[in-house]
């Protein structure tokens, strides 16, 4: 097994050059702008209706917690649980072997297309391109992930994959790529486009994949929300359903999907409840697929369970709820963080799912972040994404080493605070810069501190600190 | 006096860079009946160290804080951001202890300890205010600044548009991704302008050194003042616009 983990992409430039070009693409700025901001309010109305939402949040983490504590006991009852409906387990420890037994089942099926609901799981580990590579064509069924997918384009948003881009660039891929083209930019041609040419699909299919948002350990359930129902076509029409799921995806009993039910669809799409939610367990004969495998993933995931502090990562249901509200996805979408996993959420899954201290552009996400805690503030499972965030800081710094000229300045500030009297003199040595000061402020410095005045004055420091003024007056 | 004892800490910007928000801090507190100390051996809380991933370096400031301000009643920074590291990071690098345990942001000091919201001051501007995230997401100070701005004789208080978004600042987060930094910043300067205020106040000299740099380049004519020198300022003795 090994090789590079595809849940970041092979060459994405770190995120402070890939946020470059970004913020100059002034039709992104616009839709995310208008897409998060709406997405923004309705998600505060939707939560502000229930009155225990606080007491919701602390069950959904207390849940995945003892999940993640019990991991061993409750992935081996899903697996027997799952067996005993009729359905197949099978463990996959990396993308590669993930892939490899995706493949073997399409072909085994004696399949050339599949059918895929959108899924999270399926995208981390790249296995479009892993059936591709095999001779098997895989089609996205959810309008975003369509839209992507024709666009050869990559997603920009958990939920929302396409939200970067506006109708008239949706109606161009359409055009492009359709049998039956939309006949405007109107949503209701576009979805109308959409429809036809996934029912066919559908409707001649034999395989599809899908993802889970949730599994239920006691009687191997496996639990999809979506809103379209296109999900629901792929669950219930081809003859085989191959589930790819992160081994985090469990809930022990019918009673704990209950919170995440509300938590979810509230935190996501700001809905009380989402349209579609399909369950299904092992194989039902008469009705839906005739074979059910289920392909458990890891993919990092234990490695990440073992860092006491990042471990909470695998808390997340995936509801997106982070990049609505942050400050920095508003402004840069998702595709700056180069992973299938952008805005907060990405920033401190996708390096620990990468584990790998010298990979440049892993180790710029977890910077990708002004620490504002807005994040924190709406995670429906209480992920501390700030806390993991410099926790994961900490982890780069140890493996840049010492001599960086960051680590080299971090050491000499250190020196210089821990006594008091070098602090004083170094204060005494910045009240130098009044010197370069016009009416107090500065507006040109040398690298690095031209980073700040490339958009920002900065004053001069006065030439009595307090603790000098202190000293003459109270001392 | 009888007032309590409560040391000042005036966080390493304010002390080197914004000296006026400290002296107003002190100006402020002894009116309201307290005995004020500035602990010289203070520094700083490690916070830059700590948030930038040089957690190592910032444990022993962590130490020396939970020394240096041991022996006081109550420790009061005029920063959300400080005494939100000192409350809620310090415990985790050096555990807790009557210092970590006793330190307040200012408006959480005035409202909580002092228990008021009139200061007696007096500050004849219209005046917007921007929560700083930090005071707002990691101390939870709400609207004890909003209560204590609205009983402020003459000063009128405009609401700010989107105010809760940060405004780019994040520490060492504006020179490792400046341009993000930036787009952040500039829409946070057109809520300020859109509401047409003078100044700009807010508890943080770091987030207003941010905003109020982008201000400043821009020739807006928008000042931005600390919560503490607009609290400070009375009819007698009133904020004057110093060098900002």
């Amino acid at each position: 097994m090994g090789g590079r983990n595809p849940v970041t992409w092979l060459g994405t430039p770190s995120f402070p050059k890939a946020a470059h070009d970004a913020l100059g693409d002034t039709q992104l700025r616009r839709n995310l702008r208008k897409a998060t901001t709406t997405i923004r309010g309705k998600r505060a109305s939707a939560v502000a209706e229930l009155a225990d939402w606080e007491r919701l949040r602390a069950a959904g983490a207390a849940i995945k917690d003892d999940v993640l504590a019990n991991l061993d006991t409750y992935l081996v009852r899903l697996e027997e649980a799952v067996t005993a409906r009729g359905g197949v387990v099978h463990w996959a420890r990396d993308a590669e072997e993930a892939n490899r037994i995706v493949l073997d089942l399409v072909r085994a099926e004696g399949a050339d297309e599949v059918v895929k609901v959108k899924s999270m799981a399926t995208a981390e580990i790249g296995l479009n391109e892993a059936l591709e590579a095999g001779g098997v064509r895989a089609v996205e069924t959810d309008l975003a992930e369509l839209i992507v997918q024709l666009g050869d384009d990559r997603p920009s948003h958990i939920l929302v994959p396409a939200i970067h881009r506006n109708r008239a660039e949706i109606r161009d891929v359409f055009r492009r790529r359709m049998a039956e083209p939309p006949a405007s930019d109107e949503p209701g041609d576009l979805a109308e486009a959409a429809r036809r040419h996934l029912r066919r699909k559908f409707l001649a299919t034999k395989v599809a994949i899908s993802g889970a948002n949730f599994a239920v350990a006691d009687t191997g359930s496996v639990v999809v929300v979506e809103s379209e129902g296109n999900g629901r076509m792929c669950l219930t029409l081809p003859e085989t359903l191959i589930t790819v799921m992160g081994l985090e995806k469990i809930v022990p009993s019918w009673p704990d999907l209950e919170v995440f039910l509300q938590l979810l669809p509230r935190s996501s799409t700001a809905e009380r409840m989402n349209p579609y939610t399909s369950v299904w367990s092992g194989v039902t004969p008469g009705d839906g697929p005739r074979r059910f495998h289920l392909v458990l993933l890891d993919n990092g995931r234990t490695a990440t369970l073992a860092d006491r502090v990042g471990r909470q990562a695998l808390r997340c249901i995936r509801c997106s709820a982070c990049l609505n509200v942050c400050p920095v996805y508003e402004r840069t979408g998702g595709q700056a963080y180069g992973s299938v996993y952008p805005g907060p959420i990405g920033a401190i899954l996708a390096p620990q799912l990468v584990d790998d201290p010298h990979d440049e552009q892993a180790a710029s996400l977890p910077y990708a972040s002004s620490l504002c805690g807005a994040c924190y503030e709406v995670c429906p499972v209480r992920i501390n994404i700030p806390e993991v965030l410099t926790h994961l800081r900490g982890k780069v710094v140890e493996a840049k080493g010492k001599r960086t000229p960051e680590a080299v300045a971090m050491a000499a500030a250190a020196w210089m605070f821990a006594d008091a009297r070098r602090y004083e003199v170094a204060q005494k040595a910045g009240s130098l810069s009044r010197f370069l000061a016009r009416d107090g402020r500065i507006s040109h410095l040398p690298w690095p501190g031209s980073k700040w005045t490339s958009s920002r004055d900065v004053p001069a420091v006065p030439k009595e600190s307090f603790r000098a003024w202190w000293r003459r007056n109270r001392g | 006096m009888t007032g309590p004892r409560v040391a000042l800490f005036a966080t390493c910007i304010t002390d080197t860079v914004y000296p006026e928000t400290a002296k107003a801090v002190l100006r402020l507190l002894e009116r309201l009946g307290c005995e004020v100390d500035f602990p010289l051996a203070q520094t700083c809380c490690g916070q830059m160290h700590f948030n930038t991933g040089y957690h190592d370096h910032a444990r022993p400031l962590a130490q020396a804080y939970a020394e240096v301000f041991a022996g006081y009643d109550y420790v009061v920074a005029p920063s959300g951001s400080c005494a939100g590291m000192v409350r809620e990071i310090h415990p985790g690098l050096a555990g807790t202890g009557p210092a970590v345990e006793r330190t307040y942001e200012l408006s959480e000091f005035l409202v909580d300890v002092l228990g008021v919201t009139d200061v007696g001051a007096y500050f004849p501007h219209r005046v917007t205010y921007h929560p700083t995230c930090h005071s707002l997401r990691m101390l939870g100070v709400g609207d004890r600044p909003l209560a204590l701005l609205r009983a402020v004789r003459g000063l009128e208080l405009v609401e700010l548009p989107q105010a809760e978004q940060c405004c780019g600042f994040g520490g060492t987060f504006a020179l490792k991704n400046a341009e993000t930094s930036t787009a952040m910043l500039a829409d946070k300067m057109r809520c300020v302008q859109d509401t047409g205020a003078q100044v700009l106040t807010a508890g943080d000299n770091s987030c207003l050194m941010h905003i109020g740099g982008g201000l400043s380049r821009l020739r807006t004519g928008v000042r931005t003042v600390h919560l503490a020198e607009v609290l400070a300022s009375t009819e007698e003795e009133p904020w004057a616009a110093a060098t900002r």
